[in-house]
């Protein structure tokens, strides 16, 4: 039986168990990798999606609970303004080192400024906090998420 | 500067036209393959640099290094494109290949890179530039001395004509191949690249999830595949049930792999092959395997810890590795004596990207490889060996890594990928380590145990140290193992009676080099044990640690992996200790309930100072507020965007390593699996980092390590000034402060 999950926008058919999680539904028979394994329990935070616009670990989201649930990866974060300004600000601060983590990271930074517009520096923190970067880039991250609240999520010209 | 003419002698450069015109330039230096050599690489190649101008201007520059995290890709091509006066926003960067004869050494590892590349990038930079020159001067017909260049263009000052590089690059490589003797390379105040914040070459990729770690890899008709082992280090599979794998949905095959008994390239195991990773590891589940855990069962943490203070207790190390003076009599004439014991855990290195490696058995005999590695020369070698072929029939692809930390300069997935290849051939077949494998799995940092002594004399200076080190070896000795100290281990030199000795307990925990290997441990276990002898005296660390180098020249330039390099100055120590006190406001009050404590280490050719702020929490938990360091690595911060971002990781990371990490050993087998019981740093624990780099006329050294040691000390001294508790054992336990 195939599911018929909403990614991005686009309807998809997932022949898979349905107890099967998204993260590797989207990474294996999609082929959409840009949503990462990092740890496979819900730890670390690369896996990070938005089930309808909620940040979700998708390492732990089976495929049967999404039927009807609209799921956006980091492949579709560009589509939204605030999703550009993440990435904008996330280039401009250099936020990275391996970069392995970031797509986490983004997908929760904007879910956080999505229903918190303008977080103060603990909200950050609390919100990121289980986000993992082993490379430690935590004071970017911090700055970044700062620089778009400053410029509530609008894209620099 | 001599050390760049020295190069120069040895160099030696060919150009040639590109296919679809354009220039195209390689320079070779065979005076850094000898000491890369030493490092283990093939002493017949070279480093060599690439480059190449195409007639539209893009200039694109091979990145031959392996990129983690640590910014290779961006550095290095800044360093042709300074030199070539290229405008960046032209300059594209291709990764390599594994290829040896054409690249020399292509490592990550050991802050080498910055050293070893520092002037042959330039050159190449440099002799591309020439040769425009001289294609612009045929042109123009004037002198190419009276011609400027910038940003990718040549112009006659006198008459303001002007030509791209891309106009000039045909022509160029007819020109002769400049003497490399009279390259003459820029002047540190005229640089425009070197020295500018440039982002991350990858980063615009990155941010939109893009496919370019080694676990991206995707194939046409690729499968996965999941590897069992025994959690027990040293064990033989005597039994699995992969028919009850093989039953399972989605499973491809299932198959037992014999180890070739080489502990860091194939142990025993069960490959469970499927068209989905999660579903080979449903599989997995249904294995059953039976394995002879042999000997090592019994080992453990607690096992490791009761012989060390067995070998205490003997009073006498194993072996004396560095000695001088009399050091019995110093003891004996001592005003007052020093002593005690410092320990620290097995760490493991977690990058956020699993072990992955992607393998391609074709028909022809040749194997092709997609592998996130630091090493992919030694992993193309070693895999070459173990399926009987030759090197060129195993044919490595560089991926970008999701983070290395020296957990991918052994190749032992590499392996793995390979031997399940080769029970699927024509078909590319995935292997992704879970989380846990990569945690019990791993060739962690080693433990160790120090009894330290110091004696004094009457007015304070120290006349005698003493190191009785428990450390560890394999049953068989074998490769490359981190657990040692180096003979002239601080404070060994500036000290008049020595004695440096060891005993190594046999072990089968898999042993590597994590970020800073022996540093990460001995800055914690020196700097903290100099701290307790300047508090014996009624002073502070920095000011020993002054005291201990006054007067002391700095050591002769040796040659050493990087070639030549300068030794050890004090004038380096100094000047960074001062400086990480001024910016810490060091002998001012700290707040309420804070204290400040001061550590320096020296590592990789880098000198860093750092202070750490501290407090115990309502809950008693350890509270880290602000880190001030002060760094020298040279003349110039070649990219102060990777610079910072290297220091603030190294802080953070060293600061998690203080307060949270330990592997512990039981039953044989590591007793951590996930981030929830190996809990790396997250970003609520992270304080207020203060960077500045000291400039001194060195050429620049690496960045990926040195920032990292002297916070763990910093730390610990800053508690006991908060506590009056010394912290001799890592990681800190708060219930030491109640």
């Amino acid at each position: 039986m195939a599911f018929k999950v909403n990614i991005n926008g686009e309807t998809r058919e997932l022949d898979v168990p349905g107890e099967m999680p998204l993260l590797w539904a989207l990474r294996n028979d999609l082929g959409m990798v840009g949503t990462k394994f990092g740890c496979g329990v819900g730890q670390c935070g690369a896996c990070t999606v938005h089930v309808d616009g909620v940040a979700q670990r998708s390492c732990s989201v089976p495929v049967a609970s999404l039927e009807g649930a609209k799921v956006t990866t980091i492949e579709g974060l560009g589509e939204s303004e605030l999703g550009r300004a993440l990435q904008q600000a996330w280039l401009e601060e250099d936020v990275m080192q391996c970069g392995y983590c970031q797509a986490g990271q983004l997908m929760n930074a904007s879910a956080l400024l999505a229903r918190n517009p303008a977080p103060t520096a603990r909200q950050i923190d609390a919100a990121m906090s289980g986000n993992i970067c082993r490379c430690a880039c935590y004071t970017r991250i911090r700055e970044a998420i700062a620089q778009v609240a400053a410029k509530g999520g609008k894209v620099d010209a | 500067m001599h050390d760049a003419t020295a190069l120069s002698r040895r160099s030696l450069l060919k150009a040639g036209a590109l296919s679809g015109g354009g220039l195209f330039l390689s320079a070779t230096i065979p005076g850094m393959a000898k000491a890369a050599a030493a490092g283990g690489a093939d002493a017949a190649s070279a480093l060599n640099a690439y480059v190449s101008i195409a007639p539209d201007g893009l200039i694109t520059i091979v990145g031959k290094n392996p990129e983690i995290g640590q910014g290779i890709k961006t550095m290095l091509p800044m360093l042709v494109a300074e030199e070539l006066d290229a405008d960046w926003d032209k300059v594209r960067i291709t990764q390599a290949d594994v290829d040896m004869a054409k690249f020399g050494p292509q490592l990550a590892g050991g802050s080498f890179a910055t050293p070893m590349n520092w002037f042959p990038m330039r050159q190449v930079g440099a002799a591309a530039r020439a040769m425009l020159l001289e294609a612009a001067s045929l042109h123009m017909m004037v002198p190419a001395s009276t011609l400027k260049t910038a940003k990718g263009v040549v112009t006659n000052p006198a008459n303001g004509q002007t030509m791209t590089y891309g106009e000039l690059a045909s022509d160029a490589a007819k020109s002769a191949v400049p003497d490399m003797q009279t390259l003459k390379l820029k002047d540190q105040k005229d640089f425009t690249i070197i020295g500018r914040a440039i982002g991350g070459i990858d980063s615009p990729r990155i941010v939109k999830g893009e496919p370019i770690f080694g676990i991206d890899t995707k194939l046409p008709g690729m499968v996965y595949a999941a590897f069992e082992r025994s959690p027990v280090f040293g064990a033989k599979l005597k039994s699995a049930n992969v028919a009850a794998a093989k039953a399972m949905k989605g499973v491809q095959d299932a198959f037992v792999i014999k180890g070739n008994g080489v502990y860091d390239q194939l142990v025993d195991g069960v490959a469970v092959v499927a068209d989905n990773w999660w579903l080979a590891q449903q599989a997995r589940a249904k294995l059953e395997p039976v394995w002879d855990n042999g000997e090592w069962t019994g080992h453990s943490t607690a096992g490791y810890n009761q012989a060390a203070v067995k070998a205490f207790a003997s009073g006498k190390p194993e072996e004396v590795f560095s000695t001088h003076g009399d050091v019995d009599a110093a003891f004996a004439s001592a005003a007052k004596v020093v002593e005690a014991d410092y320990s620290y855990p097995f760490l493991a290195h977690v990058p956020m990207e699993p072990m992955n490696c992607t393998a391609l058995s074709h028909a022809d005999g040749t194997m092709e490889m997609w592998v996130p590695s630091q090493m992919p020369q030694g992993g193309q070698a070693s895999v070459a060996q173990m399926l009987g072929v030759s090197p060129d029939k195993v044919k490595v692809h560089i991926t970008r890594m999701g983070g290395g930390f020296g957990r991918r300069l052994t190749n032992d997935y590499m392996h793995q990928a390979a031997a399940i290849a080769l029970k699927v051939p024509g078909k590319p077949v995935q292997l992704i380590w879970s989380r846990e494998d990569d945690v019990r799995s791993d060739f962690y940092r080693p433990a160790g145990y120090h009894r330290l002594r110091a004696a004094l004399d009457a007015k304070g200076k120290i006349t005698g140290f003493e190191d009785h080190f428990v450390t560890f070896t394999y049953p068989a000795g074998g490769a490359y193992n981190p657990a040692e100290m180096a003979k002239d281990e601080f404070p060994a030199k500036f000290v008049p009676n020595l004695r440096y000795g060891q005993t190594k307990l046999k072990t089968a925990v898999p042993m590597g080099a994590l970020r800073a290997p022996t540093s990460n441990a001995l800055a914690f276990v020196m700097q903290s044990f100099l701290d307790e002898v300047a508090h014996s005296q009624g002073k502070d660390l920095p000011t020993l640690m002054l005291e201990i180098v006054d007067g002391a020249q700095a050591d002769p330039a040796q040659t050493g992996f990087f070639g030549r390099q300068p030794g050890f100055d004090p004038a380096r120590l100094r000047a960074v200790t001062k400086k990480a006190l001024a910016m810490s406001g060091w002998g001012k009050a700290a707040p309420e309930g804070h204290a400040l404590g001061f550590g320096f280490y020296y590592s990789h050719l880098g000198y860093f100072a750092e202070v750490v702020e501290a407090s115990l929490n309502a809950r008693g938990q350890v509270a880290v507020h602000n880190v001030w360091a002060a760094g020298d690595v040279g003349s110039q911060i070649i990219n102060p965007f990777g610079a910072m971002n290297q220091a603030q990781g190294a802080i953070i990371d060293g600061l998690g390593q203080a307060t949270a990490l330990a592997v512990e050993i039981e039953g044989g087998a590591t007793k951590q699996s996930n981030f929830h019981d190996y809990a790396v740093p997250r970003i609520t624990m992270v304080p207020q980092i203060h960077v500045e780099f000291v400039k001194s006329d060195n050429p620049p050294t690496g960045l990926g390590e040195p920032a990292l040691p002297p916070v763990i000390p910093a730390l610990a001294n800053a508690l006991f000034k908060l506590t009056g508790k010394r912290v001799r054992k890592l990681p800190i336990d708060p219930k030491q402060f109640a």
